[in-house]
């Protein structure tokens, strides 16, 4: 359990911006993801929050190689996987599956829920002989609580969170070690959210599934989570275990996305403390020298815009962050606390 | 003469592309029945198709001009080349169901004789326009890059070729007067012409929803899944984008009929002996005012024939939408 299963080191994908309609010319890039460095451990869930525009979505689509990194490398069992061709990587596709954000884009609309579930089954023949497909599927359909007599209809004949059911069936079908959930709950409404999030905390126990977990919601990636990665333009600027982030963050950022988590207690509500952030998300194709948090930061110094602060381990708090003046600082984010 | 085959492989060919455009499930072709079997979109498709009363009738009739330019001479005695010049321009009689044309010869014997030429070059055309501009657009929409930029310059060349223009350029090139082709020939030559000049626009129709499908998110799903070019494409993409295509081919078909009147008329297309819906309108023209009977019965059977197609595509298409159903 301790060997990890996915090892992410430095990984960069910049996307050039060009001008020009015969001549091309590239005249910068967009720098999504930026030297990320992580890891996933088997049976454990990796939670990925930022902002929109961060980045997290260029991650999910490098670690499922279908897009390739400028540099850096993705290994999942110590093999690289971006090398990989034919046979290789269709071994790799099923070990590594994806769950996408938007259940109403993500079915085919012309593909009955049949076809849908058993489409990993036809391009990996091997898994499952042909006779057992359809029991396969229904089967799938019975784990995540969908109805298994529902095989012949389409999708638009589903609500939205019975269609990311039907989504992580498809991820399901293949047994795979690893799921990359990309905001598979940000197209729900609230309460559906709830019942997905334990479907997939149930299957992780049921299956021993590794998720990296992909949100902008901090809440959501906190009730799966034991390790959570804060990204910010590109780059990762805290890491921690889930109590580490949600309870001793020591990057300002971190704190800032904290203290803005909605506190359902009014009580505590008046006395939490928020942190405005002022002004927008840089330009990642152009992002701050130094720390590129500094723009938005109160914190920010002469060092932030000389020195890119490294992700290390931080006095004050046993676990790596991104900032020169990494302190902790008191905020109330859990439902049960209500101290400021 | 050409042979009566040839029009059942035409429509095979478009019930073909319709086909291996849908899925290619085990299952399809069983249809409806009992509820727990599993279906596939084809299955479901031809269920709906079943149970539409406009598929049927427009079924019924493409079957009827199917046999009727298979075997003409089930439906009348009479040699449409035929002519006695004493009777022209007579009108509709208990001997001649819809009278006589300028030269005398039987207009009904015409019409159903005319049936073969007609469908057939408008089958073929049709087909080979959008099979032949689809794949095109299929190529330069998945693939992108410089084969999209090279792939659309050259249907730019070929959409400014005006069309009328460019259709006597070649056939007097392909088929000059004097030249003594069979007629089969000529009508290859005649529907080679028109695909030549009109696949741009259905290359164009093709790679627009090739381009607004390619990067959907099952599209990518699928590319996660480690799916295929060929599974993406045949699966995924051509089922999502064969909606206007088809649209665009019944619309095309009614054109063809038309433009091989006109090619016909200026005296480069399809020639007497040769029997044509085309070239029956074509010459009722100068009749007009006397004899209107000229022109409205093949003009009626050209309708009718272009009206059961364009039905018959709807209907195809709409079975092909789970949404619709």
């Amino acid at each position: 359990m301790t060997e990890p299963i996915l090892q992410v080191t430095d990984l960069v994908k910049h996307y050039p911006v060009t001008r020009g309609v015969v001549f091309q010319r590239t005249i910068g890039h967009v720098r999504a993801v930026d030297g990320v460095t992580i890891e996933l451990k088997a049976g454990e869930t990796l939670g990925v929050v930022g902002e929109s525009g961060c980045g997290k979505s260029t991650l999910s689509r490098v670690l499922m190689n279908l897009e390739k990194p400028t540099s850096g490398s993705v290994k999942y069992r110590g093999k690289e996987i971006f090398g990989l061709r034919g046979a290789e990587l269709k071994k790799m596709r099923r070990q590594i599956q994806l769950v996408m954000q938007d259940p109403y884009t993500s079915l085919n609309p012309r593909m009955t829920v049949g076809d849908l579930i058993g489409e990993p089954f036809e391009i990996h023949p091997d898994v499952a002989p042909k006779r057992d497909r359809r029991g396969k599927v229904q089967e799938l359909l019975e784990v995540v609580g969908l109805n298994p007599e529902h095989i012949n209809r389409y999708p638009h004949q589903f609500s939205g969170g019975q269609r990311q059911r039907i989504g992580i069936a498809r991820a399901l079908a293949l047994r795979p070690e690893i799921i990359v959930c990309d905001e598979p709950v940000s197209a729900l409404d609230v309460s559906i959210q709830a019942q997905v999030m334990n479907l997939l905390g149930r299957l992780q126990k049921d299956f021993g599934l590794a998720y990296i977990f992909i949100a902008h919601d901090l809440s959501v990636v906190r009730h799966l989570s034991d390790r959570v990665a804060v990204m910010y333009l590109g780059k990762i600027v805290e890491t921690g275990t889930e109590d580490q982030i949600y309870e001793r963050p020591t990057h300002p950022y971190t704190q800032a996305l904290l203290s803005a988590v909605p506190v359902p207690d009014p009580m505590s509500r008046q006395t939490k403390k928020i942190i405005r952030l002022v002004g927008d998300v840089p330009s990642p194709v152009n992002p701050p020298s130094g720390c590129r948090f500094r723009t938005r930061c109160w914190k920010a110094q002469e060092i932030c815009a000389t020195q890119e602060p490294e992700l290390i381990d931080r006095a004050e708090d046993r676990h790596p962050s991104a900032c020169h003046f990494a302190e902790a600082r008191e905020i109330v984010v859990s439902h049960e606390a209500g101290t400021s | 003469m050409s042979d009566p085959a040839a029009i059942g492989l035409a429509i095979d060919s478009t019930t073909a592309e319709e086909l291996s455009a849908g899925q290619a499930t085990p299952t399809g072709t069983g249809g409806g029945g009992s509820t727990d079997k599993p279906r596939g979109l084809l299955g479901d498709a031809w269920h709906d198709l079943r149970r539409k009363p406009m598929f049927w009738i427009a079924g019924a009739f493409i079957l009827l001009f199917i046999v009727m330019a298979a075997f003409p001479s089930l439906f009348t005695s009479k040699d449409p080349g035929y002519a006695v010049l004493e009777r022209s321009r007579q009108g509709p009689s208990s001997s001649a169901w819809f009278g006589y044309d300028v030269q005398g010869a039987d207009l009904y014997a015409r019409v159903i004789y005319g049936t073969r030429a007609s469908l057939l070059v408008a089958v073929l055309s049709t087909v080979g326009t959008v099979v032949f501009g689809s794949l095109i657009g299929i190529i330069a929409g998945f693939r992108g890059g410089w084969p999209d930029s090279l792939l659309s310059r050259i249907a730019d060349i070929f959409f400014g070729i005006p069309f009328l223009l460019g259709a006597i350029v070649i056939l007097f090139t392909l088929n000059p007067p004097g030249a003594n082709r069979s007629e089969f020939t000529v009508l290859m030559i005649v529907v080679t012409s028109l695909v030549v000049l009109s696949w741009p626009v259905s290359m164009r129709v093709m790679r627009a929803s090739v381009l607004a499908t390619r990067n959907a998110d099952y599209i990518v799903a699928a590319r996660a899944l480690g799916a295929s070019t060929s599974r993406i494409v045949m699966r995924h993409l051509l089922p999502n984008c064969l909606a206007p295509a088809l649209v665009y081919s019944t619309i095309l078909l009614g054109s063809f009929i038309g433009a091989e009147a006109t090619l016909s008329y200026l005296g480069v297309g399809l020639k007497a002996p040769t029997q044509s819906w085309g070239i029956m309108v074509a010459e009722s023209q100068d009749y007009l005012r006397v004899s209107p009977q000229l022109l409205l019965f093949p003009a009626a059977f050209l309708v009718v024939a272009v009206l059961s197609f364009v039905t018959m595509g709807e209907a195809v298409r709409e079975a092909l939408d789970p949404k619709l159903r």
